[in-house]
């Protein structure tokens, strides 16, 4: 136990003590991470090709699906915690999800909602003939 | 009485807080800043991700997703990505415990899978560019080979800047500034395959259903 507490580097693993035992413990992080990973790219897979689930719902599945694994890589592979010593990185992070979803999910409501009041082409020749 | 004021000291004495330990290490500051990029990185993707989903029906009466898409190629592409992000952290593992030759095993497995996931990209876009779904055919096909070819030129800087590391621990061994720029790559790698979750699920997958 030191005593002081630094942050952690984004990407760097919890020091654990004993050098040899680290090195081990972190390959069964990778690995778990990595079965994790191809457990959910497969049902991802699955979900797209099957005709046993209801197909409304399926995009929403994917998107559950697509979280749940960015989630698996940011803990397994980039070792984001919610300790304190990650508060800056989660933090940065947090922010980058806000602007992604804001850019992402704005972008889709704008040009959805453009698209259903454009004026129909017969419309639009119309005008064009005045 | 003071007792809560009592418990408050004794924890400040047991673990002072992050920013009362005094300046962080050069490790914590430089992963810290390319954390930062990365995220920038992925907020601009974000904008390409936006693009694609709006022009994704822009067809233009030209071939569409469905009909261009071989899932058989992408899981493959997928598959190669998820283990080459995998032998990059035994790689970091190697380099965390200064072990050269683990090192440059890992590193070359990450190589060749990175460069056999850009092999079966740059035959994909062949294919498609052979029959005509050219970036100048449709809104969509520009989105597509706009997000697209984006990741795959960021893959392509990923194995340049392995290829240029591994050469860095030949000549300067495992020194600090060689380290940090292998925690930052690391860091690059894994990232790059979060945005590719996201690239199969929303083209390939939620791209080709009716």
């Amino acid at each position: 136990m030191t005593d002081t507490r630094y942050d952690r580097a984004p990407g760097d693993r919890p020091a654990l003590p004993g050098m040899e035992e680290e090195t081990s413990s972190g390959v069964v992080v990778y690995t778990i991470g990595l079965v994790l990973a191809v457990g959910l790219t497969a049902t991802s897979f699955w979900v797209a090709n099957t005709s046993l689930l209801w197909p409304p719902g399926v995009p929403l599945g994917l998107a559950v699906l697509a979280i749940a694994q960015m989630g698996v890589h940011l803990v397994f592979f980039l070792h984001i915690t919610s300790g304190p010593e990650n508060t800056n990185n989660v933090l940065a992070l947090a922010f980058g999800v806000l602007i992604v979803i804001i850019v992402a999910a704005g972008s889709l409501w704008i040009m959805t909602n453009l698209n259903d009041n454009m004026m129909p082409p017969e419309l639009m020749n119309l005008h064009m003939q005045h | 009485m003071n007792i809560a004021v009592a418990i408050d000291d004794v924890r400040k004495d047991a673990l002072p807080s992050a920013s009362e330990a005094g300046p962080a290490t050069k490790r914590i500051v430089v992963a810290y800043g390319f954390w930062i990029f990365l995220l920038s990185d992925i907020v601009m993707f974000s904008a390409l991700f936006a693009a694609y989903a709006v022009l994704v029906r822009a067809t233009a009466g030209g071939p569409t997703g469905a009909e261009l898409f071989n899932q058989a190629s992408v899981a493959i592409e997928t598959a190669c990505l998820l283990a080459s992000s995998f032998t990059c952290g035994l790689m970091s593992l190697a380099v965390g415990s200064r072990r050269r030759t683990a090192t440059y095993v890992f590193a070359g497995v990450t190589f060749v899978l990175g460069a056999v996931f850009l092999v079966l990209e740059i035959r994909e876009f062949a294919g498609m560019i052979a029959v005509g779904a050219t970036p100048q055919r449709s809104a969509f096909l520009s989105a597509f080979f706009t997000l697209v070819g984006c990741h795959g030129l960021h893959v392509t800087a990923g194995l340049i800047w392995l290829a240029v590391m591994m050469a860095q621990v030949e000549i300067k061994g495992f020194r600090p500034t060689v380290e940090r720029r292998l925690l930052c790559f690391a860091l690059f790698w894994h990232a790059l395959d979060i945005i590719w979750v996201w690239l199969f699920t929303v083209v390939y997958l939620m791209g080709v259903r009716p």
